[in-house]
């Protein structure tokens, strides 16, 4: 991966006399304590992540004879149709509705807001308020303002929806992506919003032909990042809902261990097919979203 | 980044883009700045969770829970979580940062590999780890391993490191990957110097790599001892809180006074104390870094 990680050094060329001189130089080229770890770690991340795949492939009687770390002998589908028939398909499509509910209308109004704060920042006491209110929204965990959040949703009677869990989702994707969009917004030249301007467009005509183009990639990386951590929300759906009916994929998963605790291939499936979905988006996102990553989380 | 102020595009007109802010400020008011002056106001009431009256009792939920044994727990749970995690992904992430930063064969497979784990949900984890660590049907009985097989989780000190080492597990990674942009931006001509004066590799490492990356190491700590504070499902799925109390942490008491024992009083005062504790965390980190990090990000650095 040529480096994501700063906007502000372009991917290393091989052919660039400068990169070859440090690459020459550079003391940790033959880094041996640093490759140790390395490779190590990738041991440690990768080993539980293949006994998860192999077991969810094997019957509930092999799992407990064999080497845990051996290929199935006879690899079967059975615990993946046995998770889909338990409902998965209804708790997918609850996670489905989660994610798009709240991250597509999160992206919006950030982009929007964004956009309000780079144009007319400068001469809006206003604007720097709100944009001073989402950077320090920044800092507030979500666990600990669950409890008045419990309550207005009982207020609003939205207690064990899928909006109960939509609304407070998208309100804290704002504040990140508020951030990262501003940031790239900022790069856009300035002559190009006053070309714009010298045409007659209005500012919405100007956000979308202009902004929104130039700002695609930082849209995409917020997005994927967003939906990341909404998919794999569990203490909003823990607590604003109740129901099975209600259930997204971490909660459902919970539940599901606890149901079903002795059949562990089957409960490893369905990890995986929670999985599945985020894994492809991010083979197709990756670079985005590192590079997203470190513009929102600063160097 | 620039680091021109907010607003330097602006070229007049600044009236005519300021609805558009309005959408977002109204969703992140209603649930975000709304709940956390309602936690503060919850913390001073005997509210139960079970109906919308809402009883205000002045300081007894600070009383009940300021003089309550276990919250003096509940805190050093949450620190000695915090501490060891610190120590053990802050080491492990520069050294892999500065591998990642100077290798290129093998970087593309092992950015794709590394970041798995951050892709995984808290609960999907956990209910791995659960799994794995069994000391029945677990693979340390399946390989016959007498070192895993031990009741990771029935045990509190070893129950403690397993919730240490799943946060490592699912982070350092991320960590590793903020470290290998701090590398990247070290200026070669230092090396060629020390190289020039004969230093060796290893005093390379301590005398340059590691002065400069200072402000990549406060940023990735804010991030990883702020962040600790909220741990929540990967607790709540590996122990609950147990054995008997020993994973206990700020957020999982919260929540079972609030959720579980229908005491929002209480457990809004404890909320307050965790916000508290995240913000003297930061700005603690922030006074260290001696450079105010958080706010030329805030400028868009």
């Amino acid at each position: 991966m040529p480096t994501m990680l700063d906007r502000r050094t372009p991917a290393p060329v091989r052919k660039d006399p400068q990169v070859k001189a440090r690459r020459r130089f550079h003391p940790l080229h033959w880094n041996f304590a640093g490759g140790l770890a390395g490779w190590l770690w990738l041991a440690i991340v990768v080993i539980p992540i293949y006994w998860i795949v192999i077991t969810s492939l094997k019957l509930q009687d092999d799992y407990y004879d064999a080497n845990p770390l051996a290929w199935p002998s006879d690899p079967t589908l059975e615990n993946y149709r046995f998770v889909l028939e338990n409902d998965f398909v209804r708790y997918f499509m609850n996670s489905v509705i989660v994610t798009v509910g709240s991250v597509g209308p999160a992206v919006l109004v950030s982009f929007m807001a964004a956009y309000a704060i780079i144009r007319g920042g400068a001469g809006s006491r206003f604007l720097r308020t709100v944009n001073g209110l989402f950077l320090m929204g920044l800092a507030i965990p979500l666990q600990a303002v669950i409890i008045p959040i419990y309550l207005i949703i009982i207020r609003i009677q939205m207690y064990d929806t899928l909006g109960a869990i939509i609304m407070p989702s998208l309100a804290f994707a704002i504040p990140l992506s508020v951030l990262v969009l501003a940031n790239f917004i900022r790069d856009v030249p300035k002559e190009l919003f006053e070309s714009m301007r010298m045409d007659g467009a209005t500012e919405w005509g100007t956000l979308w032909r202009l902004a929104f183009p130039l700002t695609r990639p930082a849209l995409v990386t917020v997005t994927i990042y967003q939906g990341l951590t909404v998919w794999n929300g569990f203490v909003l759906p823990l607590i604003l809902t109740q129901s099975p009916e209600q259930r997204t994929l971490p909660l459902a998963l919970w539940e599901f261990q606890g149901q079903f605790s002795v059949n562990i291939p089957a409960v490893l499936a369905a990890v995986v097919l929670t999985t599945l979905p985020i894994l492809t988006l991010y083979v197709i996102g990756r670079r985005q979203l590192l590079s997203g990553l470190t513009a929102g989380f600063g160097k | 980044m620039r680091t021109a102020p907010p607003g330097s595009n602006n070229a007049g007109g600044s009236g005519s883009v300021s609805w558009m802010a309005w959408p977002a400020l109204i969703a992140f008011t209603l649930f975000g700045v709304v709940p956390l002056l309602g936690v503060l106001v919850l913390s001073f009431s005997s509210w139960t969770g079970q109906t919308t009256d809402i009883p205000f009792s002045g300081l007894d939920s600070w009383r009940a829970v300021l003089s309550d044994p276990d919250l003096p727990h509940a805190l050093w749970v949450t620190f000695l979580i915090m501490a060891l995690s610190w120590l053990v992904q802050t080491p492990i992430s520069i050294l892999i940062g500065v591998f990642l930063a100077a290798r290129h064969r093998y970087r593309a497979v092992l950015a794709v590999l590394y970041f798995i784990p951050l892709l995984l949900s808290q609960a999907a984890i956990s209910i791995t780890y659960k799994a794995l660590l069994d000391p029945n049907f677990g693979l340390g009985a399946g390989l016959g391993f007498p070192f895993l097989q031990q009741d990771w989780l029935g045990d509190g000190t070893l129950a403690i490191g397993v919730v240490v080492f799943v946060v490592s597990w699912q982070f350092i990674p991320f960590h590793s990957l903020i470290y290998q942009g701090g590398v990247r931006q070290i200026p070669a001509s230092m090396y060629e110097a020390a190289q020039i004066d004969g230093a060796g590799r290893i005093r390379q490492f301590f005398n340059i790599t590691l002065p400069q990356l200072k402000y990549t190491i406060i940023t990735s700590s804010t991030l990883m001892v702020v962040g600790s504070l909220t741990f929540f499902d990967l607790i709540w799925v590996l122990t609950a809180g147990g054995p008997g109390g020993a994973t206990q942490s700020l957020a999982v008491d919260m929540y079972q006074r609030g959720f579980k024992a229908n005491l929002m009083g209480p457990a809004s005062a404890i909320a307050v104390i965790l916000v508290l504790f995240g913000l003297l965390l930061a700005l603690g980190l922030r006074r260290l870094g001696g450079r105010d990090q958080a706010d030329s990000q805030l400028e868009g650095a």
